[in-house]
């Protein structure tokens, strides 16, 4: 029915069992979208925020899927900038999935604020000081970068691409690309860290507050680093689960290793610079406040020295260690796990400079205090997932998105196989009545 | 006219709040709520989801009897200078909805500009900012009793003490109807200071070296909250008692001779 939409020499599955998918996600996101409307309508009372968790679950999320997106800006400087011309296979991709992180980001922060109608006071009456302008400044407009690096895609779909105009725009678009790719690294540079800056330069409190350079303490320098060096691990990780959904390959295996590469470094370095940040941060900033190292590790249910452990060895000497060497990003077992500890080790970064500031008592006769989101915070944390999902969805049916799919998956391959029954059943994401002529139908 | 012009730095209105007078009575915390159209829920018990502008704290030395000594802290907003007015919270606010006033050393909150990001509440060591979670609700006919000189605040917005500005405000019109250009000491006095039945707190201009707290504030027995932070607070507290003044701040084991003072309540 929408074979006409579909891209050439590629194959999807029947209409009915993509809509059976599309809509199952749709349910989770209805849920989302319920709760988010229970909080604009009753307010955040509907959250297990408190006057000590004024940031909270939403924050983190906020900070982590722009940090997971910082794979667009950093795979578009490479492939645009540095001319690394392999990576054109998955920068589609790439672009794709900083549009659903960053859009997210702006979704989180539009039923975070207390006041949703006044958002745009932010602009209006911004303040030069604050780190949280430049991020609305900088994110904004990376938005903006983001959807103009993604319509080319768009306007790539077989019929919209027919229309001749479009298809001139979409070439042009492409010819200019390195300009929005340059914008775009410059933008995030700014918002990445600026974001860093935000638990950075809270003087307040001094788990979250570091010295820095100028006007910059250095989490803006390490968000930003970490950023460029997990982003891309979360593009090849995104990729992955979407080649063992559609269970097919969809990106050349050289695409996939120069990025796990340079990410794999990327991480090493990063990682290095926290440690260093870490070890200054406890030995000479901390007590200068009057606190040891162990107070923010010790009497809370939670946060222990394990937090600290896992995010800087688990989640970052070892995924780097598995990167940089030929051998771990070559095997399939080592990549998956290297690109999830990478993953999880930057959530993990984000929820403390988050949550932990938040817990940890600074008058010496408050204690710390937990949190747990309500279940309208954590419908409206996935929300955002299953928008994404859909988005993503949608974009890999009828969009191009992997240049390499028609290579990598042959039709004629693809219908030999299907004629075999056995070989069909172990299949059931290709469509059994292959009568698809999947591109020219 | 001539003594006015003798007091030519600018104001820096801050408090002296003399913990061994403090009894705990709270009379400070109700009166504020009541000056101030502070909005309240028919359950106060959490008090991570309250509204207390002036929050009385109860510290114990940890000591058991009979060694047992407490001591009532009120906690107003300490209205920060920081270095150059650079407060924790009004430097991190993205919409200048708070602000650090160079003529009176307040820092004041804009309900109508805050659009609630709570950036300042992450930014404020002392949790002296709220939040409003809900919209208030006044019992029937209160309305009637709201202070006209106060607006009311709305769901989604910050709030905070603002040593009763709007005293502040007041006395300067009347100030200015009378001829003069300063107000006196006694006329501008906010209303935590003129309950407290022990006259534990004294409120005036600390650079002003006529106004009580000027001379308090040298006590060698005062001290601030936090001041290693370098949050440059305005609200200083008197204690002959040790440990009190060491609860005031954070201190390295090698650095602090008594156990760490605990709160309850």
């Amino acid at each position: 029915m929408d074979s006409a939409l579909i891209p050439k020499g590629v194959k999807r599955c029947p209409l009915w069992q993509f809509v059976l998918f599309v809509g199952a996600v749709g349910v989770v996101l209805l849920w989302g979208v319920y709760a988010m409307l229970l909080c604009w309508i009753k307010g955040l009372n509907q959250t297990n925020m408190n006057d000590f968790y004024g940031f909270a679950l939403w924050i983190w999320a906020d900070l982590t899927v722009i940090a997971l997106g910082g794979g667009a800006f950093f795979t578009g400087l490479l492939r645009y900038i540095f001319g690394k011309e392999v990576l054109k296979n998955i920068i589609n991709y790439a672009v794709l999935i900083g549009f659903i992180c960053y859009s997210s980001a702006l979704l989180i922060l539009a039923y975070d604020v207390g006041q949703p109608l006044r958002g745009w006071f932010i602009f209006w009456h911004a303040n030069v000081h604050s780190m949280l302008t430049e991020v609305a400044f900088c994110l904004t407009c990376y938005f903006g970068v983001l959807t103009i690096e993604f319509i080319p895609l768009i306007l790539e779909n077989r019929l919209i691409n027919r229309v001749r105009f479009f298809h001139h725009l979409g070439h042009n678009m492409h010819e200019i690309m390195a300009v929005f790719a340059a914008t775009g690294a410059f933008l995030s540079f700014f918002h990445q860290g600026s974001l860093g800056g935000v638990p950075g330069v809270l003087f307040g409190r001094p788990f979250a507050f570091r010295e820095g350079l100028f006007i910059w303490p250095w989490t803006f320098f390490l968000f930003t680093w970490s950023a460029a060096a997990c982003g891309p691990c979360f593009t090849i990780l995104i990729t992955k689960i979407t080649e063992a959904v559609t269970r097919k390959k969809l990106v050349k295996d050289d695409a996939v290793e120069l990025l796990a590469k340079i990410s794999g470094w990327m991480i090493l370095t990063y990682i290095i610079a926290k440690t260093i940040d870490t070890l200054y941060w406890a030995t000479v900033t901390v007590p200068s406040k009057g606190f040891a190292l162990e107070f923010f590790y010790s009497n809370n249910p939670l946060y222990g020295y394990w937090i600290l452990f896992a995010e800087i060895v688990i989640c970052g000497f070892v995924p780097a260690a598995i990167l940089i060497f030929k051998k771990g990003r070559k095997n399939p077992v080592t990549l998956w796990i290297a690109v999830i500890l990478a993953v999880v080790g930057v959530c993990l970064n984000r929820w403390a400079m988050v949550l932990q500031v938040m817990a940890a008592p600074v008058l010496t006769f408050e204690s710390w205090v937990m949190y747990f989101p309500s279940w309208q915070e954590i419908a409206t944390t996935i929300l955002p997932v299953a928008y994404g999902i859909i988005l993503i969805a949608i974009a890999h049916r009828y969009l191009p998105v992997f240049p390499n799919e028609p290579e990598l998956n042959p039709l004629e391959t693809i219908i030999a196989e299907e004629q075999e029954p056995e070989e069909a059943e172990a299949e059931p994401l290709v469509d059994q009545e292959q009568e698809l002529k999947p591109a020219e139908a | 006219m001539k003594e006015e012009r003798k007091h030519k730095k600018a104001k820096k209105y801050g408090m002296v709040i003399d913990l061994d007078k403090c009894t705990g009575c709270g009379a400070c915390m109700v009166a504020c709520m009541a000056e101030n159209n502070v909005p309240f829920r028919a359950d106060e018990s959490d008090k991570l989801l309250s509204i207390t502008w002036m929050r009385v704290y109860k510290l114990t030395n940890g000591e058991p009897f009979p060694k047992t000594d407490v001591c009532y802290l009120p906690r107003p907003c300490m209205h920060c200078e920081g270095h150059g007015g650079h407060s924790p919270c009004v430097s991190v606010c993205p919409a200048i909805a708070t602000d650090y006033s160079a003529e009176t050393g307040i820092v004041s909150q804009i309900y109508t500009r805050c659009f609630g990001c709570r950036y300042c509440m992450a930014s404020c060591p002392y949790h002296a900012r709220y939040f409003n979670w809900w919209d208030p609700v006044w019992p029937d006919g209160m309305e009637k009793y709201l202070s006209p000189n106060v607006s009311p605040r709305m769901r989604g917005v910050v709030e905070k003490c603002s040593f009763c500005f709007h005293r502040y405000q007041l006395a300067k019109e009347k100030a200015f109807m009378e001829g003069r250009r300063e107000v006196d000491e006694d006329e501008y006095q906010t209303s935590c200071t003129q309950a407290c039945p022990a006259g534990a707190i004294t409120f005036g201009d600390l650079n002003n070296p006529r106004h009580a707290v000027y001379k308090k504030k040298k006590d060698p027995n005062a001290f601030r909250l936090l001041e290693r932070l370098g949050t440059n607070p305005k609200v200083y507290y008197l204690s002959s008692r040790e440990w009190v003044r060491w609860a005031g701040d954070n201190y390295l084991a090698d650095e602090g001779k008594l156990k760490k003072a605990m709160h309850h309540g």
